[in-house]
């Protein structure tokens, strides 16, 4: 088997089992009380670095590019209350425009 | 008509738009990863792994002539966020053994994160239509950019890669309410802008998770 779908065959085994695990062994069970608020907090401490990682970071460096500029114009159509498709739209455009200046 | 084919109808409705962006991500996919694969390899990945950030980091391992060991390795760091997301989602996952495995397969991070009804509650109904719509416009998107990447020139040039970004922001914003979250989100962010220059991509935003152990602090 060639690299490629070794790779393939084996990323869709890992995937699978990291995503199916938890509902697997633990679903349906309540979480103990302590770990409530923990869980609850997940969502929020996972989009914040995946914005970070998603606007930043080309490999294992950090730029600032016109990715930055497109997010950074996404913010400002969240805060005036845009429906979440024009806000990604909004997004690629600044993108897309700041390149084609560029 | 039951509750939960409501929420699996809402879902699928607030997912068609995600599906939008996830085609034309899904063509930036095939367009990278023809050369590296072939027109056949992309979309068979893209239909049985399902999870775009680890197709494009073990893409690039084997585009930068790296063996299928790190090209696994790579794309694997880049879901393990996907387990502490399965473990928050099991306690609203009812029902039997395969059942359960399977539906965590439907967890990617927009359809998670719009599920979460807070305190600890998913709506797994509604992250099922949501991630739905979303896998065949994620394969449809990969075909188009494998077989006719040619034509359609470079997807940074569209802006496609501020799409997810600025998705993920909006999400955010949805999710704070109150101090600890804000807390949690800043953790996150900080954590994770300082590891990306030390830690193979993935570990950062696996780390992050550490901010929502500021939920340990009330209690």
């Amino acid at each position: 088997m060639s690299a490629v779908w070794l790779t393939i065959a084996g990323l869709a085994v890992t995937t699978a089992t990291v995503k199916g695990s938890g509902p697997l062994t633990l679903g349906g069970r309540a979480l103990p009380g302590p770990l409530l608020l923990v869980i609850t907090l997940l969502a929020p401490a996972l989009l914040a670095a995946l914005v970070i990682t998603q606007t930043f970071a080309e490999d294992e460096t950090l730029v600032l590019d016109a990715r930055a500029a497109g997010v950074g114009a996404a913010a400002v159509a969240i805060a005036v209350r845009a429906p979440l498709l024009v806000t990604i739209v909004v997004a690629a455009v600044v993108t897309a425009g700041l390149r084609a200046l560029a | 008509m039951s509750s939960s084919g409501e929420s699996f109808r809402a879902g699928i409705r607030i997912g068609i738009p995600l599906a939008a962006a996830s085609l034309l991500l899904g063509i930036s996919f095939g367009v990278l990863a023809e050369p590296v694969m072939g027109e056949v390899g992309p979309i068979v990945m893209s239909a049985i792994v399902f999870a775009g950030s680890a197709q494009f980091a073990a893409t690039a391992v084997l585009a930068d002539g790296g063996g299928a060991a790190a090209a696994i390795v790579a794309g694997t760091l880049l879901n393990a966020r996907f387990l502490p997301m399965g473990i928050a989602l099991a306690p609203s996952v009812r029902g039997r053994p395969l059942w359960r495995a399977l539906v965590g397969q439907a967890i990617i991070d927009a359809s998670w994160a719009l599920a979460n009804r807070g305190g600890g509650r998913f709506d797994v109904h509604y992250m099922l239509g949501a991630t739905i719509v979303n896998y065949p416009a994620w394969v449809a998107g990969t075909a188009i950019g494998a077989l006719a990447g040619g034509a359609l020139g470079d997807p940074s040039d569209l802006g496609l890669d501020a799409v997810f970004p600025a998705f993920f922001l909006g999400l955010l914003a949805n999710e704070l309410r109150g101090a600890l979250s804000v807390g949690a989100a800043l953790v996150g962010a900080a954590v994770a802008l300082a590891l990306t220059p030390f830690a193979p991509p993935g570990v950062p935003v696996l780390a992050a998770c550490a901010g929502a152990l500021l939920g340990l602090r009330r209690l």
